[in-house]
């Protein structure tokens, strides 16, 4: 079912694949089989043309730990991307040394593009502002494993909905699923593209925006915080007095449920200081954590077998 | 005396192209879209809001000694869906063809997203856009993803 498959938009995949995916993660996660060899032989390649830290290591470490290799176009100033070769170029070349290519691009479309030029798999590693496929599904299964299902729940989607890619994919995935409500908490110039909220519509899932948290806290299940960037505004004062609103303080996670979680894409800044790691509803690094056994699992789905 | 209101109002053409069932409002656009101004030396008729059975009113376009290409029919498909196109021989209708969008624009309407990789001058792209509503027309991106509608389809292809 995913073998060879392109991984561009969430929205590419229906929801029993996304569970048949969490069910194989669990494998992973519990290490119930061997899989250290099986993708030997294998190599992927890893083509960022933004900074990342944290997607660019796990899939790194994915594929390590599954016994194949990586090869890196690396700093684009070294890089013949810096002497003005296009994206069509690049990839097309790294079909030919790879088995599977893993793509973030600050233009969109480009891992769909990208697909069109390569034989072997793209994966979409961050792209633009509106797509983020495996942060998704690492996103859908932090939750799916918590409450062991993704349908009845209450989720809250903090910060910048607008710009941020993670939370835009989230709110695309959670729409292949049976959410009870979803709250888009962000200052006004910051909420949901129009066309989120009209996928969220179209799958007749409940949303409402507001401008605070204040008063939500007791009836949420999923926290999903995001930074608000600063580069979104051209007033600083007016950046400095927005961000303190949607700062997660310690008062809002103790009004929250015993079994409600918050979960972030990472990396965080202020918007969710080191005060509230010591809360149970902090599941930001296991998410983070888990997110290693997602892309296990995605890879030898693609390239295994 | 058996004449139609139409032929009233406006002689027949003996060549040339009639574009009859354009949305009220919109002759214009097509004409537009033709690349017309007026100055070609063409024969041109525009009638608007005349009586029309399907669509309560209609737009009509007729230019005499101009032919309509493939890519501008599609063009036109896209702010007059439904219209049709008659091809006008010695004062005859000698072929109509009924206008409908195309599944994907390729090639001839830009993605509005400004960081779309298809707007990239350096890649060896086309822009691709999904129809994915006729009534109204609305397209959709196939790279990034971005939709256009109504009046942004309108604001593109006429340049308003």
């Amino acid at each position: 079912m995913w073998k060879g498959r392109d991984i561009v938009d969430i929205l590419d995949f229906s929801r029993k694949e996304l569970e048949g995916l969490f069910h194989a993660t669990v494998d992973f996660e519990e290490a119930k089989k061997d899989t250290s060899e099986v993708l030997r032989d294998k190599v992927m390649a890893l083509a960022f043309f933004e900074p990342s830290t944290r997607t660019r290591m796990s899939f790194e470490a994915s594929m390590l730990r599954l016994g194949g290799k990586t090869v890196d176009l690396g700093e684009l100033r070294t890089s013949s991307v810096a002497k003005g070769e296009n994206l069509a170029d690049t990839v097309r070349m790294l079909d030919f040394y790879s088995d599977v290519i893993v793509i973030r691009h600050w233009l969109e479309g480009a891992s769909r593009f990208a697909a069109d030029v390569c034989i072997k798999p793209i994966i979409n590693a961050g792209e633009g502002m509106r797509n983020h496929p495996t942060q998704t599904m690492i996103d859908l299964y932090e939750i799916w494993r918590e409450f062991g299902k993704i349908d009845g729940l209450t989720i809250a989607a903090v910060g910048d909905i607008r710009h941020a890619r993670s939370a835009s994919s989230l709110l695309l995935g959670l729409s292949l699923f049976d959410v009870r409500k979803i709250f888009l908490v962000s200052p006004e110039p910051l909420r949901a593209r129009q066309e989120t909220k009209d996928r969220l519509r179209a799958s007749k899932i409940e949303f409402e925006e507001t401008k605070s948290l204040v008063g939500l806290e007791e009836s949420l299940d999923v926290l999903y915080v995001t930074r608000v960037q600063k580069e979104r505004y051209t007033d600083p004062a007016e950046y400095e007095r927005v961000k303190m609103s949607y700062v997660i303080s310690e008062d809002i996670v103790k009004r929250m449920g015993p079994d409600s979680i918050i979960l972030h894409p990472l990396p965080r800044v202020d918007e969710l200081g080191a005060s509230i790691d010591k809360y149970k509803q902090a599941r930001y690094f296991q998410q983070a954590k888990r997110g290693l056994y997602v892309r296990m699992a995605l890879l030898e789905s693609i390239l295994g077998g | 005396m058996g004449m139609k209101k139409d032929e009233l109002r406006v002689a027949k053409i003996p060549n040339g192209t009639v574009i009859d069932h354009i949305p009220r409002g919109r002759a214009l656009h097509v004409f537009r879209i033709l690349g017309l101004t007026g100055e070609e030396g063409h024969v041109i008729a525009i009638l608007m809001n005349v009586e029309s059975k399907k669509l309560g009113k209609k737009d009509l376009l007729k230019i005499e000694g101009r032919e309509v290409d493939p890519k501008e029919a599609q063009l036109i498909s896209l702010v007059a869906p439904e219209a049709s196109l008659n091809i006008i021989t010695d004062y005859k209708v000698t072929r109509k063809v009924k206008l409908y969008p195309p599944k994907v624009v390729e090639g001839l309407v830009k993605c509005q997203n400004p960081v779309c990789i298809s707007n990239s001058e350096l890649e060896p792209i086309i822009p691709k856009l999904e129809v994915i509503s006729t009534k109204p027309v609305a397209l959709r991106c196939i790279y990034c993803g971005t939709r256009m509608q109504g009046e942004e389809i309108i604001a593109h292809l006429v340049g308003k």
